[in-house]
């Protein structure tokens, strides 16, 4: 008699301990077990066609292929490569993503061979004249934002948890996101972008996750719409690679010069 | 020297194993100038159009260790005959190790941070009859060793063959005056054009900081000119001596602000000088949320010798506006005005270009020349201002 309600206690004690973890608990371990899932790739790289739409419609196509290596405590590095527009074909972007101060970035010039050291403070500029800004295409760390777990409900028959998430940065171009993320795989679905006037600004939308090495999952295809100028950015993701046996090397300052 | 290192180093793609995955990219560009003053020189011609084609081939084999690369370079001038001319931009073969990297043949290496102008930047030779802010250069045969090491990558050089500047011919146009004849290029070293030239460069990355510091041993690239008859006619020889020129490049990269600072100090047996260039970018972005990026680039420009230097720079201030739209025409533009502190000369550029469609760019380039003082080597310009309006297509 006296063990059922010993046993009750401890029951209520521990849900009560659940609920007691605030919004802002839930969503930090949301996104802190997000990220633990998502760590130890390694080394990656990917095509990618860049698809810009603008209001009319018509579209132009850009090519680019990507490396990234990843790096633990801190942000990873990334090499991307510009096969078209004919024009800058050999243009090559390095940078080194940081949590808590700003990325370095080079860019490589390749009619005058010039290799440029770039400002990194343009996190809200657009990346490739796209509607995905330079922060949307860094690599995401659980430091980056502060979190706020809001609901839990369904997205196109999928259980999905729903984050607010307030980036730390204040040159973000965002004052906050709203994310809807996949209660299974634990990558996001649909991203909100809020403009620093907190209007909706954009909405990401992540299509057919597929798994890599029996863990890694990655999308091959985001549709980014930017709801106050008309515009939108299709990105269609080939060719994942895992395990290339990168390093520092292969994201060096020389290694810009014959990123082809 | 040249054709044996082009010999082996085509020799050595032909040898390479099986010629995969050869890739092809270049330009083909038609450009037109225009003038709005009659000429300094009544032989030197008006409107101007010249068409330029520049290829490159690619190859990379073992796993991308080894790679090779050849890019000739051809343009035809209607009125220039010293600007129609053909160069192999480069014809190299590179090794790429875990530590360390191989470049042999003929290539092109940039050194430098700043924009007014590129005075650490020694190794290839400028093309000068392509263009006056002298950013296109000659293929360089070289040897060049690169180490890479934790503290810093150093670069060796051995660079056999020289090659002269490129200037306007008679009919050329923006030109100095008189004009420079090549016929009568001479050299202090016996060897002349044969001499073996050296050059070493450590770089390397320290936080917020890109630093260069680099040391040339070798046949100034800059030549000295001097006034001498050729067929009855006041001309300009050039004179190659033998420099040691040290160097170094610095650039600060803090939030909106790059820092930058070139430095060098020329050491020869018939001119010796110094020069710098420093200053800063600073970039407001987003302007009026849009897209739009404005930079304000502001340089001062150093030269020991005063007014004697043989370039307009000699204690001159550039102001800067680059404009940059981040659209998807990746359209861009940049003001320049170079003022010399001590008169009223002025150096007014415009650059702007834009892509049209997938495969074209249209580029625009004007220079206005306001000269009102002592200054040479800028009066010679006085009449050329132009106009340059340059269509490329791109595969």
């Amino acid at each position: 008699m006296k063990k059922t309600p010993l046993l009750l206690l401890l029951l209520s004690i521990t849900t009560s301990y659940a609920w007691a973890l605030t919004a802002e608990e839930k969503g930090l371990q949301i996104a802190q077990k997000a990220d633990r899932l998502d760590s130890g790739w390694g080394d990656q790289k990917q095509s990618m066609e860049m698809i810009l739409r603008n209001k009319q419609g018509q579209e132009s196509r850009r090519q680019i292929r990507g490396r990234s290596l990843e790096v633990i405590g801190d942000g990873d590095k990334a090499l991307s490569i510009f096969d078209s527009p004919a024009d800058v074909k050999g243009t090559a972007f390095l940078s080194f993503t940081h949590v808590n101060e700003p990325d370095d970035q080079w860019l490589y010039l390749p009619a005058l061979k010039r290799v440029k050291r770039i400002a990194s403070k343009n996190k809200s500029g657009p990346f490739m004249g796209s509607e995905f800004a330079f922060e949307d295409m860094s690599s995401q760390e659980v430091d980056k934002y502060t979190y706020k777990w809001l609901r839990d409900e369904q997205l196109d028959g999928k259980d999905v948890y729903v984050i607010e998430r307030v980036p730390v940065d204040k040159h973000s171009g965002y004052t906050r996101q709203i994310v809807w993320g996949d209660r299974e795989i634990y990558h996001p679905l649909k991203v909100e972008f809020y403009d620093r006037k907190n209007a909706l600004l954009k909405t990401l939308v992540l299509f057919d996750y597929k798994q890599y090495l029996g863990k890694y999952w990655r999308p091959d295809r985001m549709e980014m719409t930017n709801h106050q100028n008309g515009k939108s950015t299709t990105l269609l993701f080939t060719d994942y690679v895992f395990n290339n046996g990168f390093s520092d090397r292969d994201f060096d300052r020389n290694s810009l010069k014959r990123a082809r | 020297m040249r054709k044996g290192l082009v010999a082996s180093a085509v020799f050595l793609l032909v040898i390479s194993s099986p010629l995969q995955a050869v890739s092809w990219r270049g330009n083909v560009t038609v450009q037109e100038r225009l003038f709005f003053q009659d000429p300094a020189d009544p032989r030197q011609h008006g409107n101007n159009f010249s068409i330029a084609a520049q290829p490159e081939m690619y190859h990379e084999w073992d796993e991308g260790k080894q790679t090779f690369t050849f890019i000739p370079f051809a343009r035809l001038d209607q009125g220039d005959n010293k600007r129609t001319h053909a160069d192999i931009r480069e014809l190299a073969w590179s090794y790429i190790a875990r530590d360390y990297e191989w470049t042999v043949g003929i290539s092109k290496v940039y050194w430098g941070v700043t924009e007014a102008r590129h005075i650490v930047d020694i190794i290839n030779q400028t093309d000068l009859v392509e263009e006056l802010d002298q950013e296109d250069k000659l293929g360089q045969p070289m040897i060049n060793l690169t180490l890479i090491r934790d503290w810093g990558n150093i670069d060796l050089f051995v660079l056999p063959g020289f090659r002269e500047r490129t200037f306007a011919g008679v009919k050329g146009r923006p030109r100095i005056i008189p004009r420079v004849e090549k016929n009568l290029t001479s050299y202090e070293s016996s060897q002349e054009d044969k001499h073996v030239d050296a050059a070493v460069r450590w770089s390397h990355v320290v936080g917020d900081m890109d630093i260069g510091l680099s040391w040339f041993h070798g046949t100034s690239r800059e030549p000295i000119l001097s006034p001498a008859e050729y067929n009855g006619e006041i001309v300009l020889a050039p004179f190659y001596q033998i420099i040691d020129q040290a160097g170094l490049d610095l650039q600060l990269t803090k939030g909106n602000w790059l820092w930058k600072l070139e430095a060098i100090n020329l050491d020869g047996n018939y001119v010796s000088y110094r020069q710098a260039t420093g200053g800063f970018e600073y970039t407001f972005y987003g302007i009026a949320e849009t897209a739009t990026d404005i930079g304000l680039v502001v340089e001062y420009l150093y030269d020991s010798r005063g007014e004697l230097a043989t370039t307009p720079f000699e204690d001159d201030f550039l102001t800067g506006l680059r404009l940059t739209l981040n659209d998807e025409q990746s359209t861009d533009a940049l003001l320049g005005v170079i003022k010399d502190k001590h008169d009223d000369s002025y150096l007014i550029s415009l650059e702007g270009s834009r892509r049209i469609g997938d495969n074209w760019k249209l580029s625009i380039q004007g220079s206005k020349f306001l000269v009102d003082g002592l200054d040479q080597s800028l009066k010679s310009f006085a009449e050329d201002d132009f106009l340059q309006v340059e269509l490329g297509y791109y595969f």
